[in-house]
């Protein structure tokens, strides 16, 4: 196995679920700060943050994937991402390890899975301890900017 | 080569413009040999880079072009009106081809033998068969037969002489290289023209002549290094200053440099917080230094990208000329400002809409030259096209002394085209109905002519400036014409706004639609009202429709209870609404950040931007909010104008105290004006030097009775209205308080008994209405000094209000300080009167209405006397502008004003 042909995913944890982001995805990894609400945003846009001088338009991961809402003060972090002019921030519980994995040993997104989650989902890898849904954050901004315009 | 092209494309497109524009002035004055050397030499440099790129067929009608241009020039031929359509025809003929080139890279095949047959024998001052009037229109097709357009060159050779220069026979009408060079010795330099143009002039005529040593260095200075060699050559740098003034910079370096810039400023934000907050002294020296660097800076950048506004006006002389032409009407344009500048992205936005209407005003506004002489008007029409700064925005005015708009036929489309209906069409003023023309789907046009009418207009136009957080508003006068006013902001990339909190959080007005702000609440002299749920305030007595910003913004939220704090009164086009926020922090400059697709659609915010703090906050939109706030509380009805029409009608109707005082029948006092009402104990009344007073609030209360002053009660309880105007309180007591109604009021002016305005129904009954002011008076002094003086000796005041109401009630108080008051219920009757060369030595009222009518030049040198709240910021022009409520100021104003006329 060549480990050209690894990938490297960040695994991150939504509403007790684990996931991989590949790191190829995302821009930055970054502790969001006073996010501000905008009102009458569609539900899973959990408002604006200024990162660095830059506007950051922050999605909820867990609105998004349909998991029950965050407590105030559960802690979260956020991967940040660019499309096109815009930079997106995906609300997580959690940023664990990076683990390199062949994405020849992923499965496919079992078919009774909820399609919404289907559609958000590469393939799922079977580790030692649990199973690693990789989660498509380019889907989930993509789609979203999708159905808004 | 395609480099070379694509700058040669470039060049020549600016380079046409002007000729467009110097063209039509040298047609107007034919003596002005200055623009006409101008368009020779342009033409020529055109001509001179084709021969250079081979672009053959370009060259040969730029060179007939230029050829009859030189008869002109020689005085040989003169310049009348068949002759300049006739070059503007073959410059529409190189702008075709030009277009060709630049999507298909090489000359599109075509013939312009006919063209040229026809400028070549115009310049001969040959008979033409071909009749030159009857084309006044480009081709849009270039003929499909294919053909050389050398065989033009060929067959003609041999008529003129050889050149030795150009080793071939001269063209009809060329000019030997000697010959030009002289002629450019001759003429002036190309300073006189725009510095930009200047610098693109391409590259000249010799640039095809192999041997170029005769090139003087004037003409070597005019031109370009780029487009001979791609920019690699350095510009001359011995023979003048110009060439190296000015230099190309692509749009995205700049725009690149203005993220730049906004950055830096929001980071130095976010250092004068921290430095604000921190004790730490030293930092603040090098943070002063840091603030005003970024100021200069930003300015810097900001200019880079102005414009003057002419340079989007630059074919707009050509349109008229040609509207003229084509509709047979005499039409002069008048640019005025053409230096104010513009950020360029704005400039390129109000290109098209500025261009649509002007061609608006020559078809439908200047009328025909034999209608303007039957109106005892000059057969020429005139369109001024104004362009000025006023207070962080530009106004741009478009005035034509046409035929104004007919109000009755807007009215009558609007019907037809479903846009109102009858019953709110009965409702609304003039000017609101004038505002149709602004609906989509609305034209006036009787029949659709080539240029406009097509039912596209108006509303694109509005559309288009509304996108660029602009407003249109206009004004007309039947026989007289039409103004067209738009607002644009300076430029959109840093706004002032003012920063408001609502519901927790904070939002971002621009400053620019903020009209005013008003304190309202329990404590606050102005009170929410509500009918029927919305929300209403009372604003220089007219309703404006106010809705608490953070329901609007949750309209799913409860709302709680009557909201109080600030309402920030914001101006969208055509409608005036106010926003309830809880508080109101401060005026910032703030960098607008666009908004990510998926906020893009909420319609109530314009973009985003970051604070000092470093926080983010959302910028409002107007023009979205207003069209929220129209549908709440009225289902269904999602137009600006119903809420219009809902406000026309509230206003109509007042609330009104009724008291008895002085006999059975019911006295009525408007409900707007009484600060409180009392009930005070009859033994805490005295008489102190013959006037009643009362202990009131730790302070002593002087009362009136409307009845009299024997009909102080002097036991039990007595009933008090108390006024207060400009500090001071005075109390009016009557027999008793009746009731509160609401009526729709008809006032019947005049009474021979002081105390009383006049009368109206209410509820059915002749009610008197008291006169307030009278009483206050009486209160105060004792007895009210009435000057009884004749009449012929009085001032003569134009009191000016569309509201009725404000109106009943200024009337009685100004003829009651010994006025001759003539009363205009709106814009329209005072321009009657203004028009009818009526006199009057103050003219008192609404400070707008006064603005326009001065704007229009009716009683511009009268004294102007503005009776509003809230109008601090357009004192220029006033005398004074005065509360409603402070009718002892306004009087004393008055006198001044009167004393002074």
């Amino acid at each position: 196995m060549a480990a050209s042909e690894l990938i490297e995913y960040v695994t991150i944890r939504i509403g007790g679920q684990s996931f991989g982001v590949a790191v190829s995805d995302i821009r930055e990894v970054f502790s969001p700060q006073a996010i501000t609400p905008v009102p009458r945003a569609p539900g899973d846009i959990a408002g604006l943050l200024n990162l660095r001088g830059r506007i950051v338009t922050m999605i909820d991961a867990r609105a998004r994937l349909g998991l029950p809402a965050r407590s105030q003060d559960e802690p979260a972090m956020a991967l940040g991402l660019d499309e096109g002019a815009d930079l997106y921030g995906v609300l997580v519980d959690a940023v664990g390890e990076v683990l390199r994995l062949d994405p020849a040993h992923a499965e496919a997104a079992p078919g009774h899975l909820d399609p919404e989650w289907r559609s958000l989902i590469r393939g799922v890898h079977r580790l030692d301890m649990q199973l690693l849904a990789i989660l498509d954050v380019r889907a989930l901004i993509g789609r979203r900017s999708a159905l808004a315009a | 080569m395609d480099e070379l092209i694509g700058e040669f494309l470039a060049e020549t497109a600016e380079s046409l413009d002007v000729i467009d524009v110097e063209l039509v002035k040298f047609e107007a004055n034919p003596a002005d040999r200055a623009v006409l050397d101008n368009v020779f030499r342009l033409l020529h440099t055109i001509k001179g880079t084709c021969g250079f790129l081979a672009l053959t067929r370009l060259e040969a009608v730029a060179h007939a072009g230029e050829t009859l241009l030189g008869r002109f020039r020689d005085g040989s031929r003169a310049p009348d009106s068949a002759a300049v359509t006739l070059v503007l025809e073959a410059l529409d003929r190189i702008k075709m081809i030009l277009a060709g080139i630049e999507t298909g890279g090489t000359e599109p095949e075509g013939d312009d033998r006919d063209l040229i047959e026809r400028l070549e024998a115009l310049a001969e001052g040959r008979a033409m068969a071909a009749p030159v009037k009857a084309a006044p229109e480009p081709e849009p097709e270039p003929e499909p037969e294919p053909g050389p357009a050398n065989a033009t060159e060929a067959e003609n050779e041999g008529d003129w002489g050889f050149d030795a220069d150009l080793g071939r026979a001269l063209r009809p009408g060329e000019v030997s290289l000697a010959d030009l060079e002289a002629a450019f010795l001759a003429t002036p330099g190309p300073q006189d023209l725009d510095d930009a143009h200047e610098a693109d002039a391409g590259p000249d005529a010799s640039a095809d002549d192999a041997a170029d040593e005769a090139a003087d260095d004037a003409w070597t200075a005019a031109r370009p290094a780029n487009a001979l060699s791609a920019g690699t050559a350095p510009a001359p740098a011995s023979t003048g200053a110009r060439s190296t003034a000015t230099i190309r910079v692509s749009v995205d370096v700049l725009e690149g440099l203005m993220t730049t810039v906004s950055e830096l400023v929001l980071a130095r934000n976010q250092m004068q917080q921290l430095v604000h907050n921190s004790q730490d002294s030293a930092l603040k020296g090098p943070l002063q230094r840091l603030t005003s660097v970024t100021a200069e800076l930003q300015d810097g950048v900001m200019k880079t990208r102005m414009q003057p506004v002419g340079d989007s006006w630059r074919k707009l002389p050509r349109i008229v000329r040609d509207a003229s032409q084509d509709l047979g009407k005499k039409i002069r344009l008048i640019q005025e400002g053409e230096d104010t500048e513009l950020d360029r992205q704005v400039l390129e936005l109000i290109k098209d809409p500025l261009t649509h209407m002007i061609r608006n005003a020559c078809d439908h506004g200047i009328e025909r030259p034999d209608v303007r002489a039957a109106a005892g008007k000059s057969e020429t029409g005139t369109i001024r096209l104004s362009a000025y700064h006023e207070g962080g925005a530009i106004i741009l005015k478009l005035a034509d002394d046409g035929a104004g708009l007919n109000a009755g036929r807007i009215r009558e489309k609007a019907l037809e085209k479903g846009l109102a209906t009858p019953e709110e069409l009965a409702g609304m003023s003039e000017a609101q109905i004038l505002r149709f023309i602004f609906a989509p789907g609305f034209s006036t046009a009787a029949a659709v002519t080539s240029l406009s009418g097509r039912g596209v207009g108006m509303d694109v136009v509005r559309t288009n400036i509304e996108q660029i957080g602009g407003a249109i508003d206009l004004s007309s006068t039947p026989g007289a014409g039409t103004v067209f006013t738009i607002k644009i902001p300076l430029t959109l990339a840093i706004i002032s706004a003012l920063i408001v909190e609502a519901g927790g959080a904070r939002f971002a007005a621009p400053q620019l639609s903020v009209r005013e702000l008003v304190r309202v609440g329990p404590d606050a002299p102005v009170k929410i009202e509500t009918i029927n749920g919305a929300h209403l305030i009372r604003l220089r007595d007219r309703l404006l429709p106010v809705a608490a910003l953070d329901s609007a913004l949750n309209p799913h939220a409860a709302a709680s209870g009557t909201p109080e704090g600030y309402v920030i009164v914001l101006e969208a086009p055509g409608r005036r609404f106010g926003l309830i926020v809880d508080n109101v922090i401060d005026t910032v400059e703030i960098v607008v950040k666009p908004l990510s697709a998926p906020l893009r659609h909420t319609g109530v915010f314009s973009g985003a931007t970051i604070l000092g703090d470093g926080s983010v906050i959302m910028i409002l939109d107007p023009n979205g909010l207003a069209q929220e706030c129209a549908v709440e509380g009225e289902s269904g009805a999602s137009s600006d104008q119903a809420a219009d029409t809902a406000i026309a009608q509230a206003a109509a109707r007042q609330r009104l105290l009724l008291v008895r005082a002085g006999g059975p029948e019911p006295k009525a006092v408007p409900v707007s004006l009484i600060t409180r009402l009392e009930d005070i104990d009859a033994s805490a009344i005295e008489i102190v030097d013959g006037r009643h007073v009362a202990q009131y609030r730790g302070r002593l209360l002087p009362l009136a009775h409307a009845a009299g002053p024997g009909a102080f009660r002097t036991e039990g309880r007595q009933p008090v209205l108390v006024f207060a105007e400009d500090g001071r309180s005075a109390g009016v007591a009557v027999d008793a308080i009746l009731d509160v109604v609401e009526e729709a009021l008809e006032l019947e002016l005049g009474s021979d008994r002081p105390g009383v305005i006049g009368s109206a129904i209410v509820q059915g009954k002749a009610t008197e209405m008291l006169d307030i002011a009278w009483f206050m008076e009486r209160a105060w002094d004792g007895a009210p000094q009435r000057t009884a003086q004749a009449r012929s000796a009085r001032p003569s005041v134009l009191l000016v209000d569309a509201d009725a109401f404000s109106r009943r009630m200024l009337a009685p108080l100004l003829a009651a300080a010994g006025y001759d008051v003539t009363v205009a219920s709106g814009l329209h009757e005072a321009r009657d009167a203004g028009r009818m060369g009526a006199r009057y030595d103050v003219l008192v009222g609404d400070p707008g209405a006064l603005t326009r009518l001065a704007a229009e030049g009716l009683f511009a040198d009268v004294p102007r006397l503005g009776v509003g709240e809230g109008h601090s910021g357009i004192l220029e022009g006033f005398v004074a502008i005065m509360r409603p409520g402070d009718r002892g100021g306004l009087i004393a104003a008055l006198d001044q004003a009167a004393r002074a006329a």
